[in-house]
């Protein structure tokens, strides 16, 4: 064997030895790279998501200048990767028919829930977008934006092998969908986006679920008020970028919000993060940051759109625009249907109250213009396997809860729903 | 075995007079000489070839109706552009390749490298020649690689000789909607090529470890395509998701973030990382292996 052997050039008589001690030395080795490898994996995460110093030593600000230069940040030029993440908490039918597109795990939506999603997907264009965005509202998405003012800008959702993109240049807008290679095409109401915040940079493009950061903060900030604590939290590093993070917390007890914190870019006063965190609970509801941004100018080609031969094109029709602010999808046009919508109660606790069409619960919420909406779900017991059984003063009612929302839906017929406790819509039913 | 005599004669003569890095490049030579020379390979070779012209086919047929391949999204990746460009016919093929067919070829080829020289009783004979072990084993490695490569390579100049035969050419659309002229799409296809290529160096370094642990060529290469299989089915479990991503195929369809506009290399970086980390491991316990252990056949 020893001639073999390329270690052992030495004298015969240390030839034993050399080679034991050769071979466990050898056998380590490997073992010695996985363990450096293991390690490196455990501490690059941390060192990462830091990116160097994690507080920046930043000179010190109020929340009013904070907000102030939030307001007035003028950034008109954006490009970057948006990592959205939400997490509601919802039941498990409900998440579960709102990813529809992805198709579905094998272990997903039940074969009741894809059925009604494919009908419905059916029912419309799978380009279009105030279908596929309500796609966000469960699990971790990765878009990519780009804005270049008010007249040009795109969003793209990215997906296995597949992209989602809606680019706005001009009066047109155009969706496509690279996956099932469809487009959708609208032309944008003229006269609209005059107002060039960098807010406001999606404004024009189909409306559905907020997805950029400042959309959140918007947000955010409308409700800012006398029932609400406004500071300015220690600083932290976006995307690379120093920012101070601004801490927004509802002083009404009875909110499920905990806080939400905005990441305001401690130079140009863009929002870099938007956090959501329900109360009582570690873990956000709503993550919304971009993990890479850059505020040069994007290339014109990303707003440039011309479908490819053979993709199906799908022009939009003259929608009414207030039909946007519902991206329902199965349950669009329910609005115009619903009864005695009222507002009960102040700032954060404010609970929506309305009446469910056609009285109690016959069903009928569930039927589309007469007909069954496909999946042959019996709404009694849907709602049951939802919610828990509840009583008051009101009568008795299904309260169904997820981590940020609760809905209490009487058994004659009312609904109550809000970002508030369970308590609170109670009292509120017990009050009307 | 003929040609591994064959090759010990040509490498043991000369090498005296030779310095030590000819010498392994003679012995590389030798390697891709043998390997490329077998009628195993060249049938992997032809299957790989084939399944471009079958996909191809397959959407001709459902598209002559004029409908779209894939409907609602449906079927592997790109499938529904390819009556768009012929060049996506070149990414459907990857796509289609990749999970299965490429690394079951160079778990074949890679399992069988020492495995089947111990098999074959020839492994000793390799080792007579005064080349030395980590230098056979370096340039095991890199036939397997090359393998790999001219793998990708059959599938990628099929997809598109049969891709510009059978559909239109011209400019690209990307996943994100841009457009770019199709002489840069020809080197996006290169450049999805190599990285389908590093993606599959994991599993010839698992394959190339796992050979050294036998003397059966038949056992090394069960045990690779197995590995693969399990391996691909642990990725598609979600209460695994926890150590899926340090799972080798995990990023194996990064190779479409270079279809974006502007590249999203996040992914792609991640798949490079991961890739790496499984050669250095595997090859290192291959390297600790080979090196030490007796060989008696």
């Amino acid at each position: 064997m020893a001639p073999m052997d390329p270690t052992t050039d030495h004298d015969p008589a240390d030839e034993t030895s050399t080679l034991r001690r050769g071979k466990t030395v050898r056998l380590l080795v490997p073992v010695g790279v996985a363990g450096v490898a293991a390690a490196t994996i455990g501490l690059v995460p941390a060192l990462a998501s830091s990116g160097g110093s994690p507080h920046p030593d930043l000179p010190k600000t109020s929340a009013e200048k904070l907000l102030t230069k939030l307001a007035a940040s003028d950034v008109q030029t954006v490009s970057g990767t948006v990592k959205i993440t939400t997490d509601f908490g919802l039941p498990g039918l409900l998440g579960g028919s709102a990813s529809h597109a992805r198709g579905g795990s094998p272990f997903g939506p039940g074969p009741d829930a894809s059925k009604a999603a494919s009908e419905i997907a059916k029912s419309a264009s799978s380009a279009d977008p105030s279908f596929k965005l309500t796609e966000l509202v469960a699990g971790s998405h990765t878009l990519r934006i780009a804005a270049d003012g008010p007249d040009r800008q795109r969003v793209s959702i990215v997906e296995d092998a597949a992209e989602y993109s809606i680019i706005h240049s001009g009066d047109e807008v155009w969706a496509y969908d690279s996956g099932s290679n469809q487009a959708y095409h609208a032309k944008a109401p003229a006269g609209h986006g005059k107002h060039g915040k960098a807010g406001d940079e999606r404004g024009r493009l189909p409306e559905g679920v907020p997805t950029t950061p400042s959309d959140f903060a918007k947000q955010a900030l409308k409700t800012v008020g006398p029932t609400t604590s406004v500071t300015v939290g220690s600083t932290t590093r976006v995307a690379g970028r120093d920012a101070y993070r601004l801490v927004i917390k509802p002083k009404q007890s009875g909110s499920t919000v905990g806080s939400i914190v905005i990441a305001v870019d401690a130079d140009n006063g863009a929002p870099l993060k938007f956090t959501l965190t329900p109360r009582g609970s570690g873990k956000a509801a709503v993550d919304v940051g971009f993990t890479d941004v850059g505020f040069a100018k994007p290339a014109t080609k990303n707003f440039r759109f011309t479908p490819p031969k053979g993709t199906k094109v799908t022009e939009a029709k003259d929608r009414p625009r207030e039909d946007h602010g519902l991206p329902g999808g199965p349950l669009n046009g329910l609005g115009n249907r619903l009864e005695g919508f009222n507002a009960v109660g102040k700032g954060w606790t404010t609970v929506a109250e309305f009446k469910l069409p056609g009285g109690g619960l016959d069903g009928s919420v569930f039927k589309e213009d007469g007909k069954d909406v496909p999946g042959g779900l019996d709404p009694q017991s849907l709602l049951k396997s939802l919610g828990d059984k509840v009583h008051g003063d009101f009568g008795s009612g299904t309260v169904i809860n997820s981590r940020l929302f609760n809905v209490l839906i009487t058994d004659s017929g009312k609904v109550y729903a809000g970002a508030v406790t369970k308590d609170v819509l109670i009292a509120a039913a017990d009050k009307s | 075995m003929s040609t591994a005599e064959e090759r010990v004669a040509v490498t043991a003569a000369p090498v005296a007079a030779r310095p030590r890095g000819l010498r392994t490049l003679g012995l590389f030579r030798n390697e891709l000489v043998v390997t490329f020379r077998r009628w195993r390979t060249l049938a992997l070779f032809a299957i790989l070839a084939g399944i471009p012209v079958v996909v191809g086919i397959a959407v001709k047929i459902e598209t002559s109706d004029g409908g779209t391949a894939g409907g609602e999204g449906g079927g592997p990746a790109f499938i529904s552009q390819i009556t768009n460009n012929g060049l996506f016919l070149v990414f459907t093929s990857l796509a289609v390749t990749l999970p299965f067919f490429l690394p079951m070829a160079i778990g074949v080829v890679a399992g069988d490298a020492i495995a089947g020289e111990a098999n074959a009783g020839t492994l000793r004979y390799l080792l007579v020649a005064p080349a030395g072990r980590s230098r056979l084993l370096l340039a095991k490695g890199w036939a397997a690689l090359v393998f790999c490569a001219s793998g990708v390579l059959v599938v990628t100049v099929s997809a598109l000789a049969t891709g510009s035969a059978m559909f239109p050419l011209g400019d690209v659309t990307l996943l994100s909607g841009t457009s770019i002229s199709f002489s840069e799409g020809l080197l996006r296809a290169l450049a999805v090529a190599a990285v389908v290529t590093v993606s599959l160096i994991g599993v010839a370094a698992i394959g190339l470890f796992v050979s050294t642990l036998t003397n059966s060529g038949i056992a090394a290469m069960a045990t690779t395509v197995g590995l693969l299989i399990t391996v691909q089915i642990l990725d598609t479990i979600p209460q695994l998701h926890a150590i899926q991503p340090y799972l080798f195929p995990h990023y194996w369809l990064s190779f479409a973030d270079l279809v974006r506009d502007p590249v999203y290399w996040d992914q792609i970086m991640r798949n490079f990382g991961l890739q790496g980390l499984y050669l250095a491991v595997f090859g290192s316990a291959a390297w600790a292996r080979f090196t030490t252990r007796d060989i008696t056949a």
